[in-house]
């Protein structure tokens, strides 16, 4: 079978009569459109969760990347002291935005989920921190540990990276892991179609011995299953999408908060993408179909 | 009486096999074939059961390849075919086959337009013409019917209409008369004369002497028969 442009095109026109030649088949009808909307459901949560951990790992990328910490540790009588020179160095040090000491406060507020609320924060020899935001160009944060171990030797400067690399990575790995989970869900749809095509080819055996007998090319005996599996994984991929998409706007949203388990899930233009999924699904279908009717049909004479 | 190995006229043939031979699973099934239809001519094939008549009629339209020889369809060589060309020459040979084949979903009407509609001419699927053609085999009154509720002369009726109806050139049938009485026989044979009045080429597979017989008093007709793997004109015995 030579699947060309005139094919396409007569496939898209549509020949209601070639359509009719091949009996309608009940069971393979029903499970093709059962498994194809089954794999386009699971194939939307794959990709909202493709793009929830991009958009976490752009979060964690972008936030951490443009802050960093510096901790103070020196007996308390020289604590005050060293943060006011830090902040000092800080001050004239180019590609720092901003820096701040934190509060007492705000100091208690990070340590109350280990220690509790009512932890007395002046008998105990707890670091002061600094935070730092940068500014666009960045800081040079080699430069500045230098400066601060010459003029603030209780500085500890932290930029994130030690943490933030492998939380990106991992956040980015789960992204890739969703797109590779939608491309072999796609690829056991096309396996799926190619199987139950092979079956109704098998099972028209008499049909294409018929069609063959009064002149039939193989390019229209293919046209006829071709199209009718191809708008039966459409079909089915329509009410999978439909129906994940529900779904996926059912979760629990956790807000703002940034987590994976409560940020699955599609933000603005990302509510378009699955919606390509029923045309991936149905070229996937096309093409599974004319390879698995032009094998088949080599094979039947 | 058996007269010669070279069958068939001089001049051009419609259909054409030259030395063919076929072989299936080892075994040589035809040998040394030779048989030319020429256009308008009307033959009959005959042999025992087993012979290769039903091989032979399929080397006539390109369903079956020669292992050696050659087979021309209106004086091109199979070989030289794709898949595709060999089903649009197709179209210009009628086939009414043995076991009498449809497409049982569809009504008698879409199974005797079924070579319109796969050659794309639709309009002409539902026009007068196909009225006109069940009314000559005699089924108007069935062209709603599905071929399971047919008889057997009339799922022949149906196939010969479903040969004839894109106007081939040559018609080809293989035991056409097998299943139905001697009445429709006669019927189903009245059609295929008028056909070959008409300036088909007509080629029937059978081992109906009587059919034979009959078909000689109305046209003028050669007997062609299978006999150890090879063809032979055969008398006027027959």
């Amino acid at each position: 079978m030579k699947f060309n442009f005139g094919t396409l095109r007569a496939f898209v026109a549509g020949d209601r009569h070639a359509a009719r030649v091949v009996p309608p088949s009940g069971f393979t009808a029903q499970l093709t459109l059962f498994a194809s909307g089954a794999m386009a459901f699971l194939a939307v949560f794959a990709l909202a969760l493709s793009l929830a951990s991009g958009r976490l790992a752009q979060r964690w990328g972008d936030e951490l990347a443009g802050t960093a910490t510096i901790r103070i540790v020196a007996p308390q009588d020289q604590l005050a002291q060293q943060t006011a020179a830090a902040l000092q160095v800080l001050e004239t040090t180019t590609g720092v935005a901003r820096a701040r000491a934190l509060s007492d406060a705000e100091q208690q507020a990070l340590l109350a989920p280990w220690f509790g609320q009512d932890l007395p924060l002046d008998t105990l020899p707890v670091p002061r921190l600094i935070e730092v935001v940068a500014a666009s160009q960045g800081y040079d944060a080699t430069g500045l540990r230098l400066r601060l171990a010459a003029e603030v030797p209780g500085a500890v400067l932290d930029d994130h990276g030690r943490w933030r690399a492998p939380l990106v990575s991992a956040a980015q790995r789960l992204r890739l892991l969703g797109w590779v989970a939608a491309a072999l869900i796609l690829a056991a749809v096309a396996a799926m179609v190619t199987l139950a095509a092979n079956a109704a080819l098998a099972a028209n055996a008499q049909v294409v011995a018929v069609l063959r007998l009064v002149g039939a090319t193989d390019g229209y005996i293919a046209q006829a299953f071709v199209r009718r599996f191809t708008l039966r994984a459409l079909a089915g991929s329509c009410v999978g999408v439909v129906l994940g998409l529900a779904a996926v706007w059912l979760l629990p949203s956790g807000g703002d908060v940034p987590g994976i388990l409560t940020g699955i899930g599609f933000q603005g233009i990302g509510w378009l993408v699955p919606l390509t999924l029923p045309i991936i699904s149905a070229a996937v279908a096309l093409l599974a179909t004319a390879f698995a009717a032009s094998r088949a049909l080599r094979t039947l004479s | 009486m058996l007269r010669h190995n070279r069958c068939g006229e001089a001049g051009a043939g419609v259909i054409e096999l030259e030395n063919v031979a076929y072989s299936y699973g080892g075994g040589e099934l035809l040998s040394d074939i030779s048989v030319k239809l020429a256009p308008g001519s009307f033959h009959f094939l005959t042999g025992p059961s087993g012979a290769g008549k039903t091989t032979l009629l399929k080397l006539c339209y390109g369903a079956l390849m020669p292992t050696a020889g050659y087979v021309r369809l209106f004086q091109t060589d199979v070989r030289s075919l794709e898949r595709d060309d060999v089903a649009l020459i197709r179209r210009r040979i009628g086939v009414v086959h043995q076991d009498v084949q449809f497409l049982d979903h569809l009504s008698v009407r879409d199974n005797v337009a079924l070579p319109l509609t796969v050659s794309g001419r639709h309009a002409e699927a539902a026009g007068p013409d196909l009225t006109e053609l069940l009314g000559w085999v005699g089924l108007t009154n069935r062209a709603d019917a599905h071929p399971p509720e047919l008889s057997g002369g009339e799922r022949q009726r149906v196939a010969l209409a479903r040969a004839v109806i894109m106007s081939p050139d040559v018609v080809l049938a293989d035991e056409p008369t097998g299943n139905i009485d001697w009445d429709m026989s006669q019927r189903l044979l009245t059609l295929l004369v008028e056909l070959n009045r008409m300036g088909k080429t007509v080629l029937i597979a059978t081992h109906d002497l009587g059919l034979i017989r009959a078909a000689k008093a109305q046209v003028q007709a050669r007997v062609l028969r299978i006999s150890n793997r090879r063809v032979q004109l055969a008398g006027a015995d027959l």
